[in-house]
């Protein structure tokens, strides 16, 4: 029976399930509720100085029929006083001694840094998380991303906190900047017992075609928001890993941010180092009741697979994530479709032909829909499987023996660095391409 | 027993005769848009008579152009709307879906169909423009389907154009045939003014074209003429007791129904004979007017049925019996018909032949005969030149639809013999190509 416990720098959860600083940790009422429902964890919302919000705040993207597979805000840190939600962090505390409460913070000087850490200390946090890096509206203030792409300040400011704090320190990252680890680095030179990441991505979500005005728009215009939600994971996690396999940031607790919504998205997160994860975009979409899924995913993967804690299988996926110049070049796979499965629309067929390497033709029997791989073009670069809509109908076999591995920097090395690019020292030849007239071509 | 009880009033026979095709709402028609897979070379555009590009129309649909949706139909299809709703799309479009290789439910074309050119029709949403005329004049005979897609055609290549209609409302069949769940009168109708409104072609109601005089009339006033007859009343049965006062053709019955609707009295027993989609029509039809018993009799076996298997499930689910192998033998009564005498068939090697002894009676209070509808000959007679097959369908070019007759060109049912208001509406925009390709050609 899998232990889903952890202890996180320290913080002590019954689940790696947080909510992460956002609306839906607004109030103590909501954590409350959260508590209920079998979240492990909530970072408030942003405690700081005061601010005011506009009307209206947030926006979607849709994909086809999908609401919200990305979603933007511009709201500001809580716009609630200190002094409630220093009241309500108490009950909530006192209702919940178990469950991981952590204050988001963001304030100015290292007089008010003291000054708040004091606070939420006394009010019962098991934690602390530096918002450094909301990407709209405070950092105009000099705060939030402002001082997420200023590694020297947010060393800075990380040093005066972790000076102060008697409880475990979270630096939260911005991904808004070139290089994620410059910023982890410094955070890890200021001191902090963690990082989570990533907050919002800088962006325009959409254009209103009417009005002219960005979404959200606020009396007919808008700002850039932070963006995240489902499309911003792959962005994240690459982040969260990179963190993870950096030799002098590795070994400090990584807590997990962007796109979660199942217990997939949760394994993925801890297979790359992350041992907890922060959910928000997906609660605000279908309320604290996902987490049900979450929690019943990962208790099952881990049971199927003996894991007892999640540290069993934290990280377990970055020795296999490698630089391209360490991949194996002799590594040769081909598309095989199942006739028996295809429904013959051919998608297939035209995403290779216009979208890469024309490895698949149409059948030249009438009547017959199924497509054929045409084997020697077959790069195995996956897009036939990608756009194919029907489970299982497109895999991808492999057609090396298995006997070699040499990489780019085997070749390197061995000074044998192809210098044509027919040299079959490349890998294989470049694949066979039509004519350029053949495209206008008609049947 | 019946499954419904007789409509007293208009609410509750459009009740019993409640679309199969209702209207789609925006948030259906962008849920079901998102599902299509926009095949490649899809075989759903190969599925349609009109090959619209379907695909194309459904993504316009799912990204909020629906006016380009709709133009996307008409394009290819003048009889967009109706062929949305009447179309039989399990065996064309929606039947060729990949979906259901899958066994997944198949993209609803017809109804995403319905709603792009529902939407233009309600908005009175111009798409096209009557091209500059060209001082070239065609008459067209019947507007029907074939007769009003060949008058959209022309509109556009600059003719003017006139319409002979017998009856008193356009579309044809569409209006007059169809059975009334798969479309409304208004609605059809509405479809026949939008297009008007855009092209302003006339329509003569009430003009039979049949003497000699008149087609010499015609021809000398036109520069071509088309064909848009369609086919006649049902044909006799050459029964004994066909003639009986509650014998009635299923397309009469059909026509009755769908002026009369509630007012239209159908007795409690009735017998409809014939196997194909037009006998289901009337069966289901009768069953949904409240009639207590009724039974659809075939002479042959349900598998050799002409109709659907979708229209035979839904008169079956309408409450009709259905009698197959029995072969109606004589109409009894004296002045009303009270009931038909079978006798039951059975294949014999390959000949569907009488069992003797096997008669039997269903008495009833009405016989509709759903066995065929009579060519035009007799008119089609005084056209000079004019070929008709064996089966008295006119005998037209394959794709220019000329007719032996060069001043002629013809399509629909008086060509096909009888087939879907879709095969209307394609045999009508080709032959206008065609009459125009001709006096271009001919300079004419």
């Amino acid at each position: 029976m899998a232990d889903l416990s952890i202890n996180f720098a320290g913080i002590k959860a019954p689940n790696p399930f947080w909510l992460a600083s956002a609306p839906p940790t607004n109030s103590g009422y909501q954590i409350m509720k959260a508590f209920d429902a079998g979240w492990g964890g909530a970072v408030w919302k942003t405690l700081g100085v005061p601010v005011i919000n506009v009307s209206s705040r947030y926006g979607g993207l849709n994909y086809r029929d999908t609401r919200m597979s990305g979603f933007t805000n511009i709201e500001l840190i809580t716009d609630r006083t200190l002094a409630e939600n220093l009241r309500e962090i108490e009950i909530v505390k006192k209702h919940f001694p178990h469950h991981a409460v952590i204050a988001s913070l963001m304030v100015e000087t290292r007089k008010e840094w003291k000054q708040i850490i004091k606070d939420v200390e006394n009010a019962g946090a098991d934690g602390i998380e530096l918002n450094f890096g909301c990407p709209h509206g405070m950092c105009e203030r000099g705060m939030g991303s402002a001082v997420g792409q200023e590694p020297s300040v947010l060393k800075t400011i990380v040093g005066w906190v972790m000076d102060a704090a008697k409880i475990p320190v979270i630096t939260k990252l911005t991904p808004n900047i070139s290089n994620i680890e410059e910023p982890g680095l410094a955070a890890v030179k200021g001191g902090t017992d963690a990082i989570s990441l990533i907050n919002t991505i800088k962006s325009i979500i959409g254009i209103d075609l009417d009005t002219f005005a960005p979404f959200p728009s606020v009396d007919g215009q808008g700002t850039n928001g932070g963006y995240c939600g489902p499309a911003v994971k792959p962005i994240a996690l690459n982040m969260v890993r990179q963190l993870a396999q950096h030799p002098k940031i590795a070994g400090t607790p990584i807590s997990g941010i962007g796109g979660i919504e199942t217990w997939r998205d949760v394994v993925e997160y801890i297979l790359l180092g992350a041992t907890s994860v922060q959910v928000c975009t997906s609660v605000m979409h279908y309320g604290f009741g996902i987490v049900r899924e979450m929690d019943a995913g990962l208790r099952r993967f881990m049971d199927e697979r003996g894991f007892q804690t999640i540290y069993d299988f934290a990280g377990k996926a970055l020795p296999n994530i490698l630089e391209w110049k360490e991949l194996n070049l002799k590594h040769k796979v081909v598309a095989h479709i199942n006739p028996e499965k295809c429904i013959g629309c051919q998608l297939c067929y035209i995403a290779c032909e216009d979208g890469a390497h024309q490895a698949i033709a149409l059948s030249r029997e009438p009547g017959n829909r199924i497509p054929e791989i045409i084997d020697e073009n077959c790069v195995g670069c996956n897009l036939c499987a990608l756009v194919c809509p029907v489970e299982a109908c497109i895999t991808m076999e492999k057609r090396d023996p298995g006997t070699e591995h040499v990489t780019w920097e085997d070749l390197t090395k061995a000074r044998k660095i192809p210098d044509s690019f027919n040299d079959p020292r490349a890998g294989g030849n470049g694949h066979w391409v039509p004519e350029p007239e053949a495209a206008l071509e008609r049947p | 027993m019946s499954e419904y009880a007789r409509p007293q009033s208009e609410p509750e026979f459009e009740q019993n005769f409640k679309q199969k095709k209702p209207l789609m709402n925006q948030t259906e028609a962008f849920t079901e848009s998102a599902r299509c897979l926009f095949c490649y070379d899809a075989p759903c555009m190969h599925a349609c008579p009109t090959h619209i590009d379907i695909p194309l129309f459904i993504k316009q649909i799912h990204t909020g152009n629906v006016n380009g949706a709709a133009e996307t139909i008409y394009d290819m299809n003048w009889m967009g709307n109706a062929c949305g709703k009447v179309c039989p799309t399990q065996v064309l479009c929606e039947g060729a879906c990949v979906l259901n290789h899958a066994h997944v439910k198949p993209i609803e074309i017809g109804r995403l169909q319905n709603f792009a050119t529902h939407s233009v029709i309600t908005s009175n949403k111009a798409l096209y423009k009557k091209g500059q005329l060209n001082g070239k004049k065609v008459a067209i005979i019947g507007a029907g389907p074939a007769g009003i897609s060949c008058a959209c055609e022309l509109s556009v290549l600059g003719y003017a154009v006139d319409i002979y209609e017998a009856n008193y409302k356009p579309s044809g069949l569409t209006v007059h045939g169809t059975a009334p769940y798969k479309i409304t009168n208004e609605e059809a109708l509405a479809e026949i003014d939008y297009l008007q409104n855009q092209f302003g072609f006339t329509i003569h109601y009430g003009q039979t074209i049949e003497t000699d005089e008149q087609l010499r009339d015609l021809e000398a006033q036109h520069d071509a003429i088309f064909l848009g007859v369609g086919l006649g009343p049902t044909a006799p049965l050459r029964l004994p007791g066909e003639t009986l006062e509650n014998v009635i053709g299923a397309v009469e019955f059909v026509h009755a129904l769908r002026f009369k609707k509630h007012h239209m009295q159908v007795p409690k027993t009735v017998v409809v004979l014939g196997g194909g989609n037009t006998a289901m029509d009337a069966a289901s039809e009768s069953a949904r007017m409240g009639a207590e018993q009724v039974y659809l009799a075939y002479r042959r076996s349900k598998a050799e049925m002409g109709a659907y298997y979708f229209e035979y499930d839904l008169a079956i689910s309408a409450g009709v019996n259905s009698l197959f192998n029995a072969s109606p033998k004589e109409i009894q009564g004296t002045e009303q018909a009270t009931g038909v005498l079978f006798i039951k068939t059975e294949l014999e090697n390959g000949q569907l032949v009488e069992i003797s002894g096997s008669e039997f009676v269903i008495p009833c209070d009405l016989v509709i005969k759903a066995t065929g509808q009579a060519k035009m000959a007799a008119m089609l007679q005084g056209i000079k030149g004019l070929a008709l097959d064996a089966s008295k369908r006119i005998v037209v070019h394959k794709t220019t639809y000329q007719t032996g007759n060069p001043q002629y060109f013809a399509g629909g049912d008086a060509v096909n013999g009888g087939a879907e208001v879709v095969n209307g509406a394609y045999d009508g925009k080709q032959a206008a190509r065609g009459i125009h390709q001709y006096l271009i050609t001919h300079n004419l």
